[in-house]
């Protein structure tokens, strides 16, 4: 280690990136925390010179809310259902893109567009492409002028067209959605990082590979996913991080509803519950984040514990 | 298995499109490798040395010309069906697996009859680990083995599925002097127990001519001189093989034939019978020359290096086209290292003449 002669030189170097820090990220978890254990807390009446109990309340409260439970299923199922599908998606898009050559920086740019987009036009795009706009759908004298360009493509292959986000839709249909949307916005990020580590990978494995008479199929099991289950990893924890702080996604689609017209927050998320509270109960809020903080913590300790385990060397 | 090149020739096209830069990596390469040999293919870098061997490996196609294993062409199969074993210059060891997974590897790609049971695999795994003796080292990581163990292990590796060729491309380059000394008579001795037909890839001559049965030395995707390592370096057809090989290398000179006698400078040297008179490049062995108060060859002494057996003299000739010139001379030879110079007589064998302009060797009439 290098010994400098004047230690404080240091930190007077550090001193602007450290007091920011302190400003807008440190004290905001403290006070989290703070607000968290202070039983009804709210702001306002802070102002106006409240005192609280120091306690577990709310806490209790948002495990009591009704609304609790479901942001919390809502925000699991989606995370279980899209990480696996997204990373497996993105791992055969990252092998085809590094097995082709001509065309192969094009594709890649396409690829990572969605990734440069806003989050809310893609949404606004998706809802449009399975929205059904019409009059009074569902009711006896619907008029729907056109069913979403994903219903027209489903009734020209002869199926029925599904309601899929407006009134009266269900709830699997809505989850459906939100789904193919997650995953379609999780796609860039993911292929970047694997096509990444794809590329990084010694083609002397793959030529050793052929000249053994390894099969494509082994060779993918064998040495591709197993050389790349370092990205992998990174990509799965990431990816369930970001997936628990879904939001913006169902926004997107459903509008700041959180769900279709006539069920509203029925798509509610984790941190959709943390952004209604926010408004006026601060302490609900706090407690809700913290309770989401520490099933992001478990999860990624599992994740990092199996990962350490497949991803070996 | 003999390995037969008929032609064999490969052009990579040049990078720049608007430049029609074509690279002539090997060209019109034929020879027939006999069963059960070592040959070397030895040659400055970017001589097509590697490239032949991966033509004979399958993963890359020559641009024309034919490869047979014994019998059969193989220039069509690719590199899965042609069942070569091939050790990589930095082995491409699979490095999640272990030293064992790694041996198995090729073994568990076998399908249809040739496919083995499970302990058949082990059992032949575990033979091809005792022959390059990493026996004990089974369940180990790549990243855990030393270099030389890494090789021992990529060797392992292309042996066990009993290839009919096996190649190597630049073998002992990634291992250090001492461990490079043992491991070149080790791929020996492997070589001489399992029978294989076997084609190396080097640089390095010494390590082509302390092992190979045979050697294949090119330059330029040329081949310039097939035999056995004792015959090139002793009958050179050409100076950049005469060069090439030997340590220390060829001392070389400028010289001319006159009335069947050879002038280096202004010294005549030697009778060179049946050479007409033209300028010639002189090459003189480090081992032909003899210090004699009656020699010839006048040079200007620098210095003495005692190698032991052998005393390497340094000195320098107004011909020489090296800045010096070394000689090795039996220690028995005593020399005055204090005088200015010292003469020289030459064995007639050890002295190659070539062609000034095409450096073609010229031969003349030993007695």
């Amino acid at each position: 280690m290098v010994e400098s002669k004047h230690p404080w030189k240091a930190w007077i170097y550090l001193a602007p990136a450290i007091v920011l820090l302190l400003i807008f990220t440190v004290w905001p978890i403290i006070n989290t925390v703070r607000m968290a254990f202070l039983e009804g807390y709210s702001s306002m009446s802070a102002v106006g010179g409240m005192q609280y109990n120091f306690g577990f309340g709310n806490f209790k409260q948002v495990l009591q809310y009704k609304d609790f439970l479901s942001c919390l299923t809502n925000t699991m199922l989606l995370c279980v259902l899209t990480v696996p599908i997204s990373t497996i998606l993105a791992l055969l898009i990252a092998v085809c893109l590094n097995a082709i050559r001509p065309l192969q920086r094009l594709l890649q740019t396409i690829f990572f567009l969605p990734y440069v987009t806003n989050s809310i036009a893609i949404g606004m795009v998706f809802a449009a492409m399975f929205n059904m706009v019409g009059s009074a759908f569902g009711s006896e004298n619907e008029i729907v002028i056109t069913a979403g360009i994903i219903n027209n493509v489903i009734e020209f292959f002869g199926g029925t067209a599904v309601n899929w986000i407006n009134a009266g839709s269900t709830y699997w249909a809505n989850i459906t959605v939100m789904v193919v949307y997650i995953v379609w916005n999780a796609l860039p990020f993911k292929i970047l990082i694997l096509l990444g580590g794809l590329q990084s990978i010694n083609k002397q494995y793959y030529d050793a590979a052929k000249v053994d008479g390894t099969s494509r199929r082994r060779v993918f099991t064998k040495i591709t996913v197993p050389l790349l289950s370092p990205m992998l990893a990174y990509v799965v924890i990431t990816g369930f991080i970001g997936g628990f702080k879904e939001y913006s996604s169902i926004v997107g689609i459903f509008g700041d509803d959180m769900g279709p017209t006539g069920d509203p927050r029925r798509l509610n998320t984790m941190v959709g519950f943390i952004y209604d509270a926010l408004a006026n109960k601060q302490g609900r809020a706090s407690a809700a984040a913290l309770i989401l903080f520490g099933i992001i913590f478990v999860v990624t300790m599992i994740n990092l514990y199996v990962s350490k385990k497949k991803t070996h060397y | 298995m003999k390995v037969v090149l008929q032609n064999l020739t490969k052009v990579f096209p040049g990078r720049n499109k608007k430049v029609n830069e074509e690279v002539v990596a090997v060209n019109d390469f034929t020879f027939t490798i006999p069963d059960g040999k070592l040959i070397g293919l030895l040659g400055p870098s970017g001589c097509g040395k590697s490239t032949t061997l991966y033509m004979i490996s399958g993963l890359q196609k020559p641009t024309s010309g034919k490869i047979f294993f014994g019998d059969d062409d193989v220039t069509e199969l690719s590199a899965e069906s042609r069942g070569v074993g091939l050790v990589f210059q930095n082995y491409a060891l699979y490095p999640h697996m272990t030293v064992r997974q790694n041996i198995l590897f090729p073994l568990q790609n076998l399908r249809g009859k040739d496919k083995l049971n499970k302990n058949e695999m082990l059992e032949r795994a575990q033979k091809a680990a005792a022959l390059v003796q990493i026996d004990n080292l089974m369940d180990r990581k790549p990243s855990e083995l030393s270099g030389g163990q890494q090789q021992r292990v990529a060797i392992a590796r292309a042996l066990v599925k009993m290839p009919s060729v096996l190649l190597l491309d630049e073998p002992l380059s990634n291992l250090d002097a001492r461990l490079r000394l043992q491991t070149r008579e080790e791929i020996r001795r492997i070589q001489k127990e399992t029978g294989i037909t076997t084609i190396f890839v080097t640089h390095d001559q010494e390590e082509a001519m302390s092992i190979s049965d045979m050697i294949v030395v090119m330059k330029l995707g040329l081949v310039q001189q097939i035999g056995r390592p004792q015959d090139v370096y002793d009958d050179p057809v050409n100076l950049f093989v005469a060069k090439f090989l030997g340590t220390p290398p060829i001392n070389v000179f400028d010289g001319r034939v006159e009335n069947g006698r050879l002038y280096i400078g202004e010294d005549e040297v030697m009778k060179v019978k049946g050479v007409e008179d033209q300028p010639v490049t002189v090459g003189i062995r480090p081992e032909g020359f003899t210090p004699d108060s009656k020699g010839r060859l006048v040079c200007g002494l620098n210095g003495v290096e005692i190698m032991g057996r052998d005393v390497s003299v340094v000195s320098t000739h107004p011909a020489s086209l090296n800045p010096v010139i070394r000689s090795i001379i039996n220690a028995d030879n005593k020399i005055d290292t204090s005088a200015e110079t010292v003469k020289y007589s030459l064995k007639p064998h050890k002295v190659f003449l070539f062609n000034k302009e095409t450096e073609t060797r010229i031969y003349f009439e030993v007695k």
